[in-house]
């Protein structure tokens, strides 16, 4: 006998596995999560990703590089414009297309628009699952007026396809410029309301600081980027150190974390709002400054102009071949990367020259965060698994691709 | 940059001579190719040499070349945070052919190479947990190799008479529309009917 047999049946005490969804309000999406549990205390945790899968990466082997543009809004649907701005960014580094301005500066002000998108999604719902209900309401309204100027630049509130190779589709009516700068005026009040509800707030505290510390080495090793390294106190945003588009330009601060905790990232993102809002203040500035000036680099990726099509056959060939064949992108490969809210977006993208790209990885940042959700979760209560999952900022569409 | 990610080849070329198989610089980026069984030898030494510092694995991808004899690309994404610096690892994998495994270099590899295996089909050594992650539970076949179709084999619906979810071959109410609009003087394959002697010939 094993000595089993003289314990009470109290006495046994064994781990006990539970399922974390796939539908639970707090998984942000379809994860199924595999927990270990001794007591409370989380031993191990295995996610089982790929709920959403739908195979992006395959499709887009069977497509042009035009069609495959809004596959890039499907990903992170939180901030659709900022995957479009990776995909274009590698489709111009390969074919070495210079873009015009002001198409190059209503990118950095929609790209800070989905920013400000993501970031009050990740900021209110995270907030909701450690138990408040009204930041989401505020946030929510936030994002609603933000989403307008999406449709109204675009046509479509989340899937813009608005970002071009070469530019943007269509240049912005001065209207929607002018009601973008009234609302940057609005906006920090509303941050402010949000910040009284939950920086100082006790139990969004209790529930938030000290728990997911992650070091500075930590967050290399484990493949870390965005808020998740900048929480930890690294200084890295891709926007300051390899800049891209007319990032050099502006005028912003990099906020830190000084703990690497939950509570320490949420400040970050705070403060990237308001960091996000003077960017957007300043592209409108330099908007205003090249007025009427052209948003497409008009070779043979982007479109002839209309008023050209009504005269000129060339013109019209050209925008009959390019919306069926599409165009040929040098053959070549190239790893494009953005900041996305989230972290480091790239774009791997392999080509063999014609229409259709041969490979295209997509790194999400997303995926190498919940990758460490094993290693970040352990020896945690079981409640703070769903304060952790909302600090990683974690999207499904991004992730399962 | 150039001349740093020159640097960094050389260095490469000369510190691990077993590893190094060529490197080139295009459009600002350093590609390095090294040898497969060596992968674990040249990841660590760009993580762990004090000019190189290459302390995060950004991305580990398989890119499928079925006419090659040694079909698969195996590429790794590095990025060192101290010197703002982005480099390239590539190495070639026969089909069946076993990596090995630099989990224990990098954890975030962890997921990637569960990632690669799950697409591709390449298997590692010396991974903890090398199980499929993105497709379904019992699902079969590698879906990023150039010879699995863009359909799939099987699709998933919810049989209400059996209560439960069923497994059946694609059925496409329409052929896939696949349009070529290569132009003729760029390789389009064109089928005519009745031409069959001019194929040949």
């Amino acid at each position: 006998m094993d000595g089993q047999d003289f314990r009470a049946a109290e006495q046994r005490i064994r781990n006990f596995n539970i399922n974390f969804g796939p539908q639970h309000p707090a998984a942000h999406g379809v994860l199924r999560m595999v927990v270990e549990l001794d007591g409370e205390i989380v031993e191990r945790c295995d996610p089982h990703i790929g709920l959403l899968h739908r195979g992006t990466e395959k499709l887009m082997e069977a497509r042009t590089y035009l069609q495959n543009l809004p596959y890039l809004d499907r990903l992170d649907y939180v901030a659709p414009m900022n995957q479009e701005h990776a995909w274009c960014l590698a489709i111009e580094k390969l074919a070495g297309v210079e873009i015009p301005r002001r198409a190059s500066l209503i990118r950095v002000l929609y790209s800070e628009i989905g920013r400000i998108l993501n970031h009050l999604l990740n900021v209110t719902t995270q907030a909701m699952d450690v138990g408040a209900l009204t930041p989401p309401l505020w946030g929510f309204e936030e994002r609603e007026k933000l989403m307008v100027f999406y449709e109204r630049a675009s046509g479509a509130r989340l899937h813009a396809a608005y970002f071009r190779p070469g530019g943007v589709h269509q240049d912005l009516p001065q209207d929607l410029i002018d009601d973008i700068m009234a609302w940057t005026e609005e906006f920090p009040q509303v941050l402010d309301d949000l910040e009284g509800l939950l920086t100082d707030n006790r139990i969004f505290k209790q529930r938030n600081v000290d728990i997911a510390v992650v070091s500075k080495e930590e967050a290399q090793a484990w493949g870390f980027s965005g808020v998740m390294v900048r929480g930890s106190g690294l200084p890295w945003d891709l926007r300051r150190a390899q800049p891209y588009e007319l990032y050099d330009e502006f005028d912003f601060k990099i906020p830190v974390g000084k703990n690497g905790d939950c509570y320490d990232r949420y400040l970050c993102r705070m403060e990237e709002m308001r960091e996000s809002v003077k960017i957007m203040r300043q592209a409108i500035e330099k908007l205003d400054a090249c007025k009427g000036e052209d948003v497409l680099a008009r070779g043979k990726i982007a479109p002839p102009r209309r008023a050209q099509m009504k005269t000129s056959m060339e013109a019209l060939i050209h925008h009959f071949k390019l919306y069926t064949e599409g165009f040929h992108v040098p053959a070549g490969e190239v790893y494009a990367a953005i900041e996305a809210p989230k972290g480091e977006f790239g774009v791997y993208l392999v080509s063999d020259g014609t229409n259709k790209p041969y490979r295209v990885k997509l790194r999400a940042p997303g995926y190498a965060h919940l990758a460490a959700m094993d290693h970040i979760a352990r020896g945690h209560q079981l409640a703070d698994v769903s304060a952790i999952i909302g600090s990683l900022d974690i999207v499904f569409g991004e992730i399962d691709r | 940059m150039n001349e740093a990610l020159k640097e960094i080849a050389e260095l490469v070329a000369q510190r691990q001579p077993d590893a190094f198989v060529a490197s080139r610089i295009e459009r600002g980026e350093l590609t390095i190719t090294v040898a497969l069984d060596r992968i674990p030898e040249a990841i660590r030494f760009l993580r762990d040499d004090a000019s190189c510092r290459f302390t995060t694995l950004v991305d580990i991808c398989g890119v499928d070349y079925p006419e090659r004899e040694k079909r698969f690309e195996l590429v790794y994404h590095l990025l060192s945070m101290h010197q703002n610096l982005r480099v390239r690892v590539k190495a070639h994998v026969r089909e069946g052919e076993i990596a090995p495994s630099i989990v224990d270099i990098h954890p975030s590899a962890n997921w990637f190479e569960r990632e690669a295996f799950d697409m591709f089909g390449i298997m590692f050594s010396g991974h903890p947990d090398l199980r499929r992650i993105l497709t379904d539970y019992g699902f079969t076949g590698y879906p990023l190799r150039k010879d699995f179709p863009m359909t799939g084999y099987v699709e998933v619906r919810y049989d209400e008479e059996l209560k439960r979810v069923v497994y059946e071959p694609v059925k496409l109410t329409q052929e896939y529309r696949r349009f070529d609009f290569m132009s003729p003087w760029e390789g389009a394959e064109y089928i005519l009917p009745g031409d069959e002697k001019g194929a040949g010939a």
